[in-house]
């Protein structure tokens, strides 16, 4: 088991040294600099722009250095918010958005999840299919009509809750919190329906019934950690993915979390911030994946094989 | 001599028993055949619609302006008088195309490349799985604006994109799941009786597996339309006056309150399609799965 976590620790180094090399290739392949935007720039502090930002040396003589750079753990200054550095604005961003993407994240378990065994303990029936649409409209609904149609009716018509910011009103979490997870909870409760589906099938839950145990126990104890592999093996990307960040989301709440960086560093052609938010996402990446593989195992005993196969 | 009869007769049964039940299964369920219905409609529509939309799809009418649904516009117009009708159908063309080109590319893929992942193990599952740790962590914004430079904007090389991204959750699903399986008795048998991990991949771990694949599936469909309009939003995808059925909802989401009816009829049809898309998989899922069949 340790073995396992330390062999994939040190596979992280190969994947985030790929990830860094084709994403340093690719946006500088990408047409545009980060100074071609601003107007007013001569020729001369153009080139001094460059040289302070070590522009103007050989390409692979950059990657050298940002290498460096980033094995020493230092992203670079970004080229479009002047004297901060990546390091900062990440730093700043992240747990604005951490702690949104783990709201997001409760919301999504807590109603994905029970929709989905409730929905697989009765299949074909009311108790099916009610909460399956829902998670339907949760899957066809996107989070830029969600998110306004929720401010729409309890921030304004209700007037129950604040309708943007980030811990300047008490309240002012939830609305966000809900838009963000209910494209999760349809995928975990559809998912989650799929896996109890498959489990409750099987012979030993047949076993479970035969001998007289009560349903919650048959669901909980026997059926719910070989059910939610499916679900498992999509919350790794998912949480990644949360806590790197929502465009929408933040854009629509106002939330000053990392989402909108990537969507603006992939504009402004900040070489910085686009190489180090994607740093970051693929160590998040990396931890998480394994933290999935590793409950998976846990939830599944056929699957703990792969730890001996290191 | 023995392996070449014994997989001759699996053959023979597979192929007979599985898909042919599967179907006689799957007609007994009204809901998945009234998706399937409804699907194929929709299909036929957006093959058709050049020559049945009421309206050309640039003729405006700006003294119109925006309509709710009348005798001439059964769905309304938009607010250069644009008939809502003709849009949401020349929009089908393109949600529908998104949609089942990138999900089949991810689908391929993904099914592909998580079973052998699964079924082989060891060092090559290492690699093919930190092949697509790497893929999730490179920045897809800047991959879609680098395609959109160089190629101009290519619908084709646009699905091709959501495809390539939309797999590695598939992949990730798909060896759990294969893993599960190969541990389990008839694989043991299977592998005993001589089967090329190719044929028994094909013929033992994907069947076996279909029910989350077939979720994941009718799941990724939609996830696909919306990325179009997220990147359509952005002016990476598709352009004006040209539309998808993601970007009628993004533009009727910002008028919602003067003009509900640009975001609800687009909305409707894509609602509706992924329900079909959603009762045909379900019931796909309950016909294919011979253990949980009751009737």
């Amino acid at each position: 088991m340790w073995r396992f976590i330390g062999v994939r620790l040190l596979q992280a180094i190969p994947v985030i040294l790929v990830v860094i090399t084709v994403t340093f290739f690719l946006v500088r392949i990408a047409p545009g600099g980060p100074f071609d935007s601003e107007k007013a720039v001569t020729r001369e502090v153009k080139a001094a722009l460059e040289a302070q930002y070590k522009l103007n040396l050989p390409l692979f003589q950059q990657y050298t250095s940002y290498l460096n750079d980033v094995a020493h753990g230092n992203l670079g200054p970004s080229f479009k918010y002047p004297g901060r550095s990546v390091n900062e604005l990440i730093a700043a961003g992240f747990p604005v958005t951490a702690e949104l993407g783990l709201y997001a994240m409760l919301v999504a378990l807590g109603i994905g999840g029970l929709a989905g065994i409730i929905a697989a303990l009765k299949p074909n029936t009311a108790q099916d299919y009610i909460p399956m649409s829902a998670a339907m409209i949760g899957i066809c609904m996107p989070s830029f009509l969600l998110g306004p149609l929720l401010v729409l009716v309890f921030g304004i018509h209700l007037d129950w809750l604040p309708v943007s910011g980030w811990g300047d009103i008490p309240g002012d979490k939830i609305l966000p919190a809900i838009t963000l997870g209910a494209a999760y909870a349809a995928y975990i409760a559809r998912l989650g329906r799929a896996g109890m589906l498959e489990v409750l099938s099987q012979d030993y839950i047949r076993t479970a019934r035969a001998k007289g145990l009560p349903e919650w126990q048959v669901v909980v104890k026997h059926s719910l950690r070989g059910g939610m592999i499916p679900v498992v093996a999509f919350l790794g990307p998912a949480f990644a993915g949360l806590l790197a960040g929502s465009f929408v989301v933040e854009t629509i709440f106002q939330i000053p979390g990392l989402g909108r960086f990537f969507v603006q560093a992939a504009f402004n052609r900040d070489y910085t911030m686009i190489l180090g938010t994607t740093v970051f996402v693929s160590v998040l990446i990396v931890l998480f994946n394994l933290l999935s593989d590793i409950l998976a195992a846990w939830m599944n005993p056929r699957l703990r094989a792969q730890f001996s196969q290191h | 001599m023995n392996t070449q009869t014994i997989s001759d007769i699996s053959q023979a049964e597979q192929g007979t028993s599985l898909w042919k039940d599967a179907w006689l299964r799957l007609r007994k369920n009204h809901l998945a055949v009234f998706g399937l219905v409804l699907l194929v409609t929709f299909i036929i529509i957006a093959l058709l619609t050049p020559w049945i939309a009421p309206y050309s799809y640039q003729a405006q009418d700006l003294e119109l302006g925006a309509s709710p649904p009348s005798a001439a516009h059964w769905l309304g117009t938009d607010i250069f008088g644009r008939d809502l009708m003709t849009q949401i159908m020349y929009g089908g063309r393109i949600s529908l195309a998104v949609g089942f080109v990138a999900t089949t590319v991810a689908l391929l893929i993904g099914v592909t490349w998580g079973a052998i992942a699964g079924y082989v193990g060891g060092r090559t599952d290492a690699v093919m799985m930190r092949m697509v740790d790497i893929l999730y962590a490179l920045p897809f914004m800047i991959f879609i604006v680098l395609l959109t430079v160089v190629f101009g904007r290519n619908m084709l090389l646009l699905f091709l994109a959501i495809g390539a991204v939309e797999w590695l959750t598939m992949a990730r699903i798909m060896r759990g799941q294969v893993q599960s399986l190969r541990q389990m008795e008839f694989v043991e048998a299977a592998i005993s009786l001589g089967l090329s991990p190719a044929t028994l991949i094909r013929r033992h771990l994907v069947p076996n597996a279909l029910g989350p694949i077939i979720v994941y599936t009718t799941l990724t469909i939609p996830s696909v339309m919306l990325l179009e309009a997220f990147l359509s939003f952005l002016g990476l995808g598709v352009q004006p006056p040209q539309t998808s059925w993601g970007l009628l909802i993004s533009y009727g989401a910002e008028t919602m309150e003067e003009y509900p009816w640009l975001l609800i009829f687009p909305g409707v049809a894509l609602t509706l399609t992924l329900f079909s898309l959603n009762f045909l998989g379900d019931g796909l899922r309950d016909a294919l799965d011979v253990r949980g069949a009751k009737d």
